[in-house]
């Protein structure tokens, strides 16, 4: 190991914390990513690689202008990782559908958007509710079961396997140092730095960052913050390479660049990444093939579940320790479509030591005392 | 590449690509192009490389086929059938076929 | 036979049907377990015994006699009330023991109060550059070609590789009157000493004289070359062969080309359905944690014959044997079977001689852990540098590469790539395979359509899961 000593010590190694790690080498900030090995429950493997909006923010509105802001920054922030490491992360922002498969589905989802845009303060961001027809216009290939969905012009996709190597390519580059199999044990202030105990050995830095995920909830109060976390298990069916049918993704099934098709979005109160149910797979694989009867006859070729990060309420969470300056926590669900805003807005914030409160005071863990005081 | 046998079995005619072929029974598809000597049974949906059966036992993928309009059957598991049409795969698959 | 008109649950489900799965179905079902074997090609005899019933070479002396031993054992199964079922494919497994089984495009879910995994093994991966091309096969291929469809090499043929089989097969094709060229011996001069040790017990094997017979039938009638360096060279197909020989590099047309380095377990199914397993150094494969009865460590899951680590198919046969009599015991305690010490003992001939093959045969670290363009894995054509240069970014495993690279994503789910992704990570990272492991595998471990994954059983709470 070339130094031991950090500016910054970003705790965990998956797209969170290596966008934030890259917005904080971009601020000129000496960064170490310390990260869990092979086999860790990663979600950036698991991921479904929507950069979504329609449906964010009912319960919290201001999380529906963060997550617009991310979106907006998106093709600008594709673009730089692009010149910075050759890689292109395949984003498109063609806006994206809900489909229903009744009546009844169609309305509980206008339902939802008219509380979702009801709430005060909350930005327009245009989802519209289509009938059959207007959505055949734009997905020619739907079944006849399809009646209609909502759209909404800002979501997108991206590849977002490629965007995590992407990003480890440009930390590496721009001079990070990614140790794996460093899972952080325990976290204390001594002095002015913070000691991280790995299983290999300790590691100081002036300031840490949590993006461990779900493991920010143990590793929070060690440093005076917290993380009420409540993980579960989504399950995605992958298909082989197909030629080009499907001009703009769906919430659960949508193709990637490379031709595959991916159907998911199932939630399961488990924490077991081993674990796959058969039956939420075939559910998915069923609503598929009425979604788009022409994927019938088409190989699936791999299934994996993976656990989400999930806060107990679903809402970011981001926050600076007041008995420990200089920790910070960085904890999402949504680290795809939220990677722009961390690494763009939330690096910059941590390498100045203080969060911008005009911004993320929303999102701070203080919510669930107010919540359970009222 | 490859000759029969003499000993070999009973002829079973399918078409590859349109051509008939004379395969024998107790072919597999992929036994029974590389009998009739066709070079490539598909072209690779990554970067459109020519691919032949590698493995002729299950495990590669490298003979995936279109057989009788489905496309990505795996001709080494296959057994040849009378009238059965053939179609060698160019690149990705096309949804619905 | 359709999906449909299988049993809901089985007090014994066997799967593959080499000499492994067909010696534990035949025990099983005599025994009087509910037994049904399930395999995906169209006929019996797995890998050494393939088209066992059906083949279309008659003259004994082609195949050889050890080939034919397993009409017996093929007849045996079939007359013992076990089901066997061809065209087969078993896509899914699960710690509690269910199965998923797809034939003729239909799905189904087989409960079994055991299992035996008899998967048996599949070859080496040989990553040599141009092994994509079309021209080049694998040794065992061929093989296959001509025990299934009395297919025999005809054009320039080059063998290149070593192990048993590759002289195996260079006898078979030169007794079918095909065309073999040259063959191009891979294996290091240095492993003689590796194996040496092993000398006395190999002596002493069934190995030895068979061995020696073959070497010198086949030497008698090629030419063998030994080569350090390996290269398939052609535009649209293969065109010629390109070797690095202790006097230099030479070229040597070829229409065919046929890659053969050893065999390793199918290890695909074992792995998905939550089977420990543990990196073999002496035979470089990762292979099941089996005690004596072949009983994995998922309970009532048991792997044999070549599948839980390479002896060959005649030590197979025994191994489902011991297993079947350990599922009997199981289930039916009350059941007569055959006294398992004897099997054990026949097992121990069997396995003499082994360690003295594996030290002479084990293949060289340059033909496992290849370099710059060469493609690592066929289905995403990913190369080895690229494998290369992503540990050199800090990925550790295999898991990760795939997120980032996609070799093993593919229809082939690794098993062409698996060992040489592991391998190359270690040797990038200074590390062990051991250390590093290998794939995540989840069912389908075989390709089956949406629509069958579809037609599947779904309990009320899985459709919860996804209709929210
Ligand atoms: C290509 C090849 C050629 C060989 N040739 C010879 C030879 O000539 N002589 C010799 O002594 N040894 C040979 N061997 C080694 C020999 O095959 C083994 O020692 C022996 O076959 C092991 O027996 P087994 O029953 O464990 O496995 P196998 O004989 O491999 O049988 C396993 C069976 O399981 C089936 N199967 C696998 N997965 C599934 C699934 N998911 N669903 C349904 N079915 C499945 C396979 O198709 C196969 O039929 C060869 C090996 C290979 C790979
Ligand atoms: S040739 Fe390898 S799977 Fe068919």
């Amino acid at each position: 190991m070339a130094v031991s000593y950090y500016d910054v010590a970003v705790v965990g190694g998956g797209l969170v914390g290596v966008a934030t790690a890259w917005g904080l080498a971009r601020e000129g900030c000496r960064v170490v990513v310390l990260d869990e090995g092979d086999r860790a429950v990663r979600a950036s493997r698991g991921n479904f690689a929507l950069v979504w909006v329609q449906s964010k923010g009912l319960g919290l509105p201001e999380y529906a202008g963060w997550t617009i802001r991310s979106s907006n920054a998106w093709g600008g922030f594709a673009q730089t990782l692009k010149e910075e490491t050759g890689l292109d992360v395949s984003f498109q922002r063609s806006g994206g559908f809900h489909l229903a498969l009744s009546e009844r589905e169609l309305e509980a989802r206008a339902n939802i958007l008219k509380r979702l845009h009801n709430q005060p303060g909350i930005v327009d961001y245009k989802t519209e509710i289509m009938d059959r027809g207007q959505v055949a216009k734009m997905l020619p290939d739907i079944g006849p079961e399809v009646v209609g969905g909502s759209f909404c012009p800002l979501d997108g996709h991206v590849n977002s396997l490629r965007l995590f190597r992407t990003l480890h390519t440009a930390i590496k580059a721009r001079g990070v140092t990614y140790l794996p199999s460093h899972r952080v044990e325990t976290i204390t202030k001594d002095g002015g730095e913070f000691r991280l105990a790995t299983e290999k050995g300790e590691i100081r830095a002036a300031k840490v960052a949590l993006a461990a995920g779900n493991a920010n909830m143990r590793l929070a109060p060690m440093v005076g913050l917290e993380a009420p976390m409540k993980p579960e298990r989504g399950q995605i069916v992958v298909t082989e390479r197909l030629r080009p049918f499907l001009n703009h993704p769906v919430v659960t099934l949508r193709q990637t660049d490379e031709g595959t098709v991916m159907i998911g979005d199932s939630k399961e109160e488990s924490v077991d990444p081993a674990g796959l149910t058969l039956g939420v797979s075939a559910t998915e694989a069923e609503r598929a093939v009425r979604l788009f009867p022409l994927l019938a006859n088409v190989n699936v070729v791999r299934t994996w579940s993976a656990i989400r990060v999930m806060t107990q309420d679903g809402f970011p969470i981001y926050d600076e320790s007041e008995t420990h300056p200089g920790a910070f926590t960085v904890c999402c669900h949504s680290g795809v479509t939220l990677a722009a805003n961390h690494a763009l807005t939330v690096a910059p914030m941590i390498a100045r030591g203080a969060l911008d409160t005009s911004l993320v005071a929303p999102f701070s863990a203080r919510r669930f005392h107010v919540q359970a005081a009222g | 590449m490859y000759k029969r046998l003499a000993e070999a079995g009973t002829p079973v005619a399918i078409t590859v690509d349109g051509k008939p072929i004379s395969a024998r029974a107790g072919d597999t598809v992929a036994a029974a192009l590389i009998a009739a000597g066709i070079d490539h049974c598909r072209t690779t949906p990554v970067s459109g490389a020519p691919r032949a059966p590698y493995c002729l036992m299950g495990v590669c993928f490298e003979c995936l086929v279109t057989v009788d309009g489905v496309g990505s059957r795996q001709g080494c598991l296959m057994p040849v059938r009378d009238g059965m049409t053939v179609e060698t795969q160019t690149g990705k698959r096309e949804a619905g076929r | 036979m359709n999906a449909s008109d299988l049993a809901s649950s089985y007090d014994l489900v066997v799967i593959g049907g080499g000499p492994a799965g067909l010696a534990a179905a035949a025990l099983a079902a005599r025994a009087g377990l509910a037994t049904v074997l399930f395999d995906e090609n169209p006929g019996v005899g797995g890998q050494i015994y393939r088209a066992i019933t059906f083949s279309p070479v008659k003259d004994r002396a082609v195949l050889g006699e050890d080939y034919w031993a397993g009409a017996e054992l093929a007849a045996e199964a079939q007359a013992s009330g076990a089901l066997i079922v061809n065209g087969a494919t078993v896509w899914s497994l699960d710690p509690a023991r269910l199965v998923g089984v797809s034939i003729a495009g239909q799905a189904r879910l087989i409960e079994a109060s055991r299992v035996i995994i008899a998967t048996g093994s599949l070859e080496r991966p040989f990553p040599i550059p141009g092994w994509t091309l079309p021209g080049v096969m694998s040794a065992g291929g061929a093989q296959t070609a001509l025990k299934a469809q009395g297919l025999v090499p005809n054009g320039k043929t080059v063998l290149a590789g070593g192990g048993p089989l590759l002289w195996l097969l260079a006898a078979q094709i030169l007794r079918a009157g095909g065309r073999l060229d040259a063959i191009l011996d891979t294996t290091p001069r240095g492993n003689w000493l590796r194996a040496l040790a092993h000398l006395p017990d190999f002596v002493l094997s069934p190995y030895f004289s068979k061995g020696l017979k073959l070497l010198r039938e086949v030497r008698a009638k090629v030419r063998v070359i030994r080569v350090d360096r390996l290269e398939a060279v052609g535009g649209e197909r293969l065109r010629e062969v390109v070797f690095g020989t202790a006097d230099g590099e030479r070229r040597m047309p070829a229409d065919l080309l046929l890659l053969h380095q050893g065999v390793v377990p199918n290890v695909n199914l074992a792995i998905a359905a939550g089977l420990a397993h543990t990196w073999n150094e002496r035979q470089l494969c990762f292979e099941p944690v089996v005690d004596r009865d072949f009983n994995s460590s998922v309970p009532g899951i048991s792997v044999a014959g070549d599948g839980a680590g390479i002896a060959g198919g005649t030590a197979a046969a025994e191994r489902g044997r011991i297993a079947a009599i350990a599922a009997v015991r199981a289930l039916k305690p009350e059941a007569s079977v055959p006294d398992v010490q004897i099997v054990r003992q026949k097992l121990r001939r069997e396995a003499m001689g082994r360690a003295f093959l594996d030290g002479l045969n084990r293949p060289a670290a340059s033909f496992r852990q290849p370099t710059g363009d060469t493609i690592v894995c066929r289905c995403e054509e990913v190369t080895a540098k690229q494998v290369r240069d992503t540990a050199d970014l800090g990925c550790e495993g295999p898991n990760q590469m795939k997120a980032f690279l996609r070799c093993g994503m593919g229809p082939c789910q690794g098993r062409l790539c698996g060992l040489t992704v592991t391998e190359l990570i270690a040797a990038q990272r200074g590390t062990t395979p051991a250390e590093v492991g290998y794939y995540r595998l989840r069912p389908p471990v075989k390709p089956i359509t949406l629509s069958e994954l579809a037609s599947l059983p779904i309990a009320e709470a899985e459709r919860k899961a996804v209709e929210r």
